[in-house]
C-alpha cells in the first residue's frame, strides 16, 4: 500500500515536473524572439572610434496595432576578434533599433550581439558582422563649427579689405579703455606706479594673451610719461612674454633706457601666494592706478577689494563670467567678455584691426538670428530636429 | 624678418591645431598632440628663468635693504628649502616636502582664501547700496535671492525658493551666455587675428 502511494506520489511528481519544465521553456522560446539582421558598420566622416549597431526589432516588440510591447529592450554584448569575450556594453529600450558604440580604437575589429530582454529572461543572442572603425579625412559632425569658421574668416577678411580701402568703421565708446591713458596720467601726476596684472593663467589661455597685448599698450604710455610700470606674474612663459612686449613697448616709445627687467616680476607659482605678493605690493607701493585684464578666478576679488582699499583707480576686464560681478562691485572700470579681447585693437585703432571686430558683430548677427529661429521652433514644434542636430549632436 | 618669423610659427602652429580639430587622421593629430607637448617642455624651461627671475629680484632687494626685506630673505629661503627637499627626498607622503606643504604652505594659502569672506561683505555693500535705480533692481534681486537660498526664506514664503531658481535659470543665465557668446566670438576673432598675423601686440609689436 505504502509502495503503491509512494509511487503513485513518484509519477504525480515527475509529471508535474515535466509539464512546469516544457511550460517554463516553451515560454521563453516563444515570448522572446531575438532581433534580427544584426549589422555592424563603421560611423562615415569621423574620427575612427565609433561602430554604428543596427537589427531588425524581435517580433515580440510589438503587435500589430503598436498597442502593447511584451519586452523590456534590448541588450547589447561587445566583443573584439581578439578576446572573443563578449560583455555587456548597454542597454536600450523596446521599438529602438540602432546604437553608436563610441570610445572604439581603430585598430580593433569588434562583433556584437544583441538580445532582447523582459525581465530576467532574454531571447538567444543574434550576432553582427565583424566591423572596424575607419578614420576618415574629415568630421562631420563638426561641420556646423566648420562652416561658421569659414563664414566668420571671408566677413574678417572682407571687413579688413574694406578697412584698408578707407571705409570709415564706427566702434562704440568703451569706457574703461577710454579710462586707461586717464589712469596713467593720474598715477604720473601723483608720482606712483601703476600695477598691470594680467591674470593668472598660462601664456596658451587666449585672455593672457588679450591681456599681454593690453599690457603693450599701457607700457607704450607709462613709457612716455615715465611713470613706473609693476607687472606681477603668475607663470613663468607668461614673464618671458610680458617681459618681451614691455621692452619693445619701451623701445617703440623711444625710451629703451628706462626699461627694466624687473618690472614684469614673476612673483609666486601658486594661485593665493601669488595673491598675497600682489596684495603686498599693492600696499606697500600703493599704485596709483591697478589694471587687471586677463583670466581671473577666486583672486579677483581678493586683488580688487585690496587695490580699492588703497585708493587706486582700477579698470579690470576678464571674460570669466562668474567673477565680473566682484570686479563691477570693487572697479571703478569693467570690460566685460569681448571688450577685453577687442581692447588690443580699439586702442590701437588700426583699421586692420577694427575690421575683425566688425566681423564679430556680423557673426553675432548671424548667432542671434539662429538663437531665435530655434527658439521659434523648438517652441512651434517645427524642425526641430533640424535645430537639435545643428547645435546638440557632437 | 624679425617680425615676419615669430609670426609665421604662431600662424604654422595655429593652423596645425585647427587643421587637427576637423581633419582627424592620424599623423595630423598626432603632429598637434606632439605640439601641445613642446608647449609643456617650453614650459617646463620657462620654470628656470621664473626661478632665476624671483632670486634675482629679491636678492637686489635684500642687498639695497628694501622695506620689508626681511620678508624676502624667508621667502628665498623656503624656495630653496622646498626644492632642495623635494629633489632629494621626493614628494610622497612623509617626506620634508610633504610636511612643509601640509603644514605650513597649504594653511597659508586656506588662509588668504578665507580672506575672501570679508571682502564679499564690503564689496556687496558697497555695491548693494541703493543710489540709483538699477543698484536699487540689484539689491532687491539679490535680497530674494539670498533669502531664497536658506531655510529662512522658505520659512517667510515658501515660493522665495522657486523664485529664486527662476531668477538663476532665466535673467541670470541669460545674461551670463549673452556675456559667454560674446567672449567666445572675441576670442574666436583674436585667434583668427593672431593666426593672420594682423594682430602682434603680444610680442610687442604694432
Amino acid at each position: 500500500m505504502n509502495l503503491l502511494f509512494n509511487s503513485k506520489i513518484v509519477g504525480f511528481f515527475l509529471v508535474f515536473l515535466f509539464f512546469f519544465f516544457t511550460k517554463t521553456f516553451s515560454q521563453n522560446d516563444k515570448i522572446i524572439s531575438p532581433p534580427s539582421n544584426v549589422v555592424a558598420k563603421d560611423v562615415l566622416w569621423d574620427d575612427g572610434k565609433a561602430l554604428k549597431l543596427s537589427w531588425d526589432l524581435s517580433s515580440d516588440d510589438k503587435d500589430a496595432e503598436r498597442m502593447h510591447t511584451h519586452i523590456d529592450g534590448y541588450q547589447i554584448l561587445r566583443a573584439t576578434k581578439n578576446d572573443s569575450v563578449l560583455k555587456p556594453i548597454a542597454f536600450v529600450d523596446d521599438n529602438v533599433d540602432e546604437y553608436k558604440d563610441t570610445g572604439l580604437i581603430d585598430t580593433i575589429e569588434y562583433i556584437y550581439a544583441v538580445r532582447a530582454k523582459k525581465k530576467d529572461f532574454f531571447s538567444n543572442l543574434s550576432f553582427s558582422n565583424y566591423a572596424k572603425p575607419e578614420v576618415n579625412w574629415f568630421r562631420a559632425d563638426r561641420v556646423n563649427m566648420f562652416v561658421l569658421l569659414i563664414v566668420f574668416c571671408m566677413s574678417v577678411i572682407f571687413y579688413i579689405q574694406s578697412a584698408k580701402k578707407g571705409k570709415p568703421l564706427f566702434i562704440r565708446k568703451i569706457g574703461g579703455l577710454e579710462a586707461v591713458e586717464e589712469a596713467v596720467g593720474r598715477a604720473t601726476e601723483m608720482g606712483k606706479p601703476v600695477l598691470f596684472i594680467p591674470g593668472i593663467q598660462e601664456i596658451d589661455e587666449i585672455q593672457t594673451i588679450a591681456g599681454l597685448s593690453i599690457l603693450g599698450k599701457v607700457a607704450k604710455i607709462t613709457a612716455t610719461y615715465d611713470t613706473p610700470l609693476i607687472v606681477p606674474i603668475l607663470y613663468p612663459m607668461a614673464l618671458a612674454a610680458g617681459q618681451e612686449i614691455v621692452r619693445e613697448s619701451y623701445l617703440d616709445a623711444g625710451k629703451p633706457e628706462n626699461y627694466k627687467k624687473d618690472m614684469v616680476k614673476y612673483v609666486a607659482g601658486e594661485q593665493f601666494a601669488y595673491v598675497a605678493a600682489v596684495g603686498g605690493i599693492m600696499l606697500r607701493e600703493k599704485p596709483a592706478a591697478n589694471i587687471f585684464m586677463g583670466a581671473f578666478y577666486a583672486e579677483s576679488l581678493l586683488l580688487a577689494e585690496t587695490g580699492q582699499s588703497t585708493g587706486a583707480i582700477q579698470i579690470a576686464g576678464t571674460a570669466n563670467p562668474h567673477q565680473l560681478p566682484f570686479f563691477i562691485a570693487s572697479c571703478d572700470y569693467t570690460l566685460m567678455g569681448e571688450e577685453l579681447y577687442a581692447a588690443s585693437a580699439y586702442l590701437s585703432k588700426e583699421p586692420l584691426l577694427l575690421g575683425s571686430l566688425k566681423a564679430q558683430d556680423l557673426m553675432k548677427i548671424i548667432l542671434v538670428i539662429f538663437i531665435i529661429l530655434g527658439a521659434i521652433s523648438i517652441t512651434l514644434g517645427w524642425g526641430e530636429k533640424f535645430f537639435y542636430k545643428l547645435f546638440l549632436e557632437r | 624678418m624679425r617680425r615676419q618669423f615669430p609670426a609665421f610659427i604662431a600662424f604654422l602652429a595655429g593652423f596645425v591645431m585647427v587643421f587637427a580639430f576637423f581633419v582627424p587622421k592620424k599623423g595630423i593629430v598626432d603632429f598637434s598632440q606632439r605640439l601641445l607637448t613642446w608647449v609643456i617642455i617650453v614650459g617646463g624651461f620657462t620654470l628656470l628663468l621664473g626661478i632665476v627671475n624671483i632670486t634675482r629680484a629679491n636678492l637686489d632687494a635684500i642687498k639695497n635693504k628694501e622695506k620689508g626685506w626681511g620678508y624676502k630673505v624667508i621667502l628665498l629661503f623656503f624656495l630653496f628649502v622646498m626644492a632642495v627637499s623635494a629633489i632629494i627626498w621626493g614628494t610622497q607622503e612623509n617626506t620634508p616636502y610633504d610636511y612643509l606643504f601640509h603644514n605650513i604652505q597649504k594653511p597659508m594659502m586656506s588662509t588668504m582664501f578665507s580672506i575672501l569672506a570679508f571682502f564679499i561683505a564690503s564689496a556687496a555693500y558697497r555695491a548693494f547700496r541703493a543710489r540709483t535705480k538699477e543698484a536699487t533692481l540689484l539689491l532687491i534681486t539679490s535680497v530674494v535671492v539670498m533669502m531664497g537660498r536658506t531655510p529662512l526664506g522658505l520659512f517667510i514664503w515658501k515660493k522665495l525658493p522657486p523664485l529664486t531658481d527662476w531668477i538663476m535659470a532665466y535673467p541670470n543665465m541669460a545674461v551670463q551666455r549673452g556675456i559667454l557668446i560674446g567672449a567666445a566670438l572675441g576670442a574666436a576673432a583674436m585667434s583668427l587675428r593672431i593666426l593672420l598675423g594682423i594682430e602682434r601686440t603680444y610680442m610687442g609689436k604694432g
